[in-house]
């Protein structure tokens, strides 16, 4: 029998969003040493865009990049003994593992063992009642009859039945995104869902993997201040883990990219509020005692996460159609370009308030001036400047009438305009509910080769 | 001073709420942040984009504070008209910020 207080499990990160570089997850795969290899690839609009092209499509609606990954990497993984945890199942996990058993025959695999987990989809349920949204404090009723799907972030257990189950791929759909690396720990090390101070160990190693690049210098180099090598070629994430849920954070010695204490500390804050309550389906955790220590060049030790008690609570992204939004862009140039720029916006504003009265909200940019920080800072006179209008409206015609309206610049705007780009969005927003967890119930799905 | 002197940042999102993280290069300056970046300036400093409330977390584990601003991506990354709907970009403005060193 293995030896499971020493034994130490080495996970990777593959993905850090739905369109993220492959060949990284690949070097993972083949040199990491790794246990486990997840992709993380879903946003939090993701799943709404997903459901409604399954909607057209009843055997679409996962990750778009999920064959082109699973054919990239699936080889290296087998070879190596390498689990796959990933949410690329998106709104169809189901047809997702269908798929991914697909690709494997053709790659001439001999067996593979594949699970989907479905359940985090609850409209039905949700519909029947009236629940406030998060964000609004409206119920969901004032959102009509525009909602289209409603998926709860569900905990780690189902993944950990999968395993327990000999699946060598998981396959999810909205799934809690630090459980799916809380999932092989909880089944490798036998934790118990009721240790908290383990899960909270768990889901800061989760928080710090689950984007990828994020913690190996992507989106972190500033040149001069923070410089980081070899951005083109930049590694994912090693986590290796212990039983007492101590772990360092590492990346391969020939990938780009860099582990530090200074980008372990920006991914521990990115996208949380109060660190000392991060809720996830399986735990609260505890950022706030955190600490890290390099124990040698690109290698992070992880100290102090800790752990409370669930709140027996889960989130629920409802997505809905909220209209269109149409945009233009065009730019003006040389001496008395901001003058021009705003001659245009001008005459915009008067095209659209005249001609265009159903527009609902607008909004004028001059890009290189005010489009990131309104009128923070008006005492710049950009050589060139990009005027952008952006407005929502309710139908897809209006939207289009207003790219046309910048185009129309053209022939009868200020002098030099050049460039235009006219682009119409149809919107699928998100609103949250809270749901009780035993309103969920997950179910595991296997297929095998 | 600015602040990019003595401190990093990213910023992220949930919803239309954003935060935006500082972080001290080194953990002497930890005092400095808690001392010149507060609340107050950093409302001041956002008063053009961010319509609600602001709270800062301390982390004097790590020598980093966590702003969490309210209202403040346009009504949500999936549906605002702004340009960076995610507010990506905001961190690079707080790093702007000027401070005092005595």
């Amino acid at each position: 029998m293995i030896d499971k207080k020493n034994k130490k499990i080495r996970i990777g990160s593959g993905a850090g969003y739905s369109g993220d570089r492959i060949e990284p997850a690949l070097q993972l795969a083949k040199k990491g040493e790794l246990d486990y290899l997840v992709f993380e690839c879903l946003a939090e609009r993701t799943i709404a865009l997903a459901q409604q092209r399954k909607s057209l499509n009843p055997k679409m609606g996962y990750d778009p990049l999920l064959e082109e990954r699973m054919y990239m990497c699936l080889p290296a993984c087998i070879q190596n003994g390498v689990k796959i945890i990933t949410n690329m199942g998106a709104a169809n996990p189901v047809s997702a593992m269908e798929k991914v058993i697909e690709v494997a025959k053709n790659l001439g695999l001999k067996k593979l063992k594949v699970a989907a987990i479905t359940g985090d989809e609850v409209l039905t349920f949700v519909q029947k009642n009236d629940y406030e949204l998060l964000e609004t404090k409206k119920t969901m009723s004032s959102l009509g009859n525009s909602i289209i799907s409603a998926n709860a972030y569900i905990g780690a257990s189902a993944a950990v039945e999968a395993l327990e189950n000999g699946a060598d791929i998981v396959i999810t759909g909205r799934f809690s995104d630090p459980s799916l690396f809380i999932a092989p720990l909880v089944y490798e090390f036998s934790w118990s869902f009721n240790d908290y101070e383990l899960l909270g160990k768990g889901t800061i190693l989760g928080h710090l993997m689950e984007c990828g690049g994020h913690i190996t210098g992507g989106y972190f180099a500033d040149p001069g201040y923070k410089d980081v090598p070899d951005l083109a070629n930049l590694g994912f994430p090693i986590a290796e883990v212990t039983s007492q849920g101590s772990f360092t954070i590492s990346k391969l010695p020939n990938a780009g990219g860099m582990v530090t204490t200074a980008t372990c500390k920006e991914q521990l804050l990115y996208e949380i509020h109060d660190p000392k309550n991060y809720l996830t389906p399986d735990v609260i955790a505890d950022f706030s005692e955190v600490t890290f220590k390099e124990v040698e060049k690109n290698k992070i030790e992880v100290i102090g996460g800790k752990g409370k008690e669930k709140t027996g609570k889960l989130k629920v992204s409802i997505g809905y159609e909220d209209g269109f939004i149409g945009e233009g862009q065009i730019s003006y140039g040389g001496p008395g370009a901001i003058e021009r720029a705003q001659l245009a916006i001008s005459i915009l504003k008067t095209r659209i308030s005249t001609y265009l009265p159903e527009v609902k909200e607008v909004r004028f940019d001059c890009i290189g001036q005010n489009s990131l920080y309104g009128n923070t800072k008006l005492d710049i006179n950009p050589y060139e400047i990009r005027v952008r209008v952006a407005a929502r409206t309710s139908t897809r015609k209006e939207a289009i009438k207003i790219g046309n309206e910048v185009e129309a610049l053209y022939t009868n705007g200020p002098a030099g305009g050049g460039g235009v780009f006219k682009n119409v969005q149809k919107v699928v927003a998100i609103q949250s509910i809270l749901i009780k967890e035993t309103l969920v119930q997950p179910e595991v799905h296997y297929k095998s080769l | 001073m600015k602040l990019r002197e003595i401190a990093h940042s990213r910023t992220g999102d949930k919803g239309n709420i954003a935060n935006i993280s500082v972080v001290a290069y080194h953990d002497k300056d930890y005092s400095l942040l808690l001392k010149e970046v507060t609340v107050e300036k950093v409302k001041k400093h956002f008063s053009e984009v961010v319509k609600g409330e602001i709270i800062r977390y301390e982390l004097p584990n790590i020598s980093a504070l966590n702003f969490v601003l309210y209202d403040a991506l346009g009504g949500g990354v999936t549906r605002s008209l702004a340009l960076d709907k995610h507010g990506k970009s905001l961190g690079g403005h707080l790093m702007d910020m000027s401070i005092k060193t005595k």
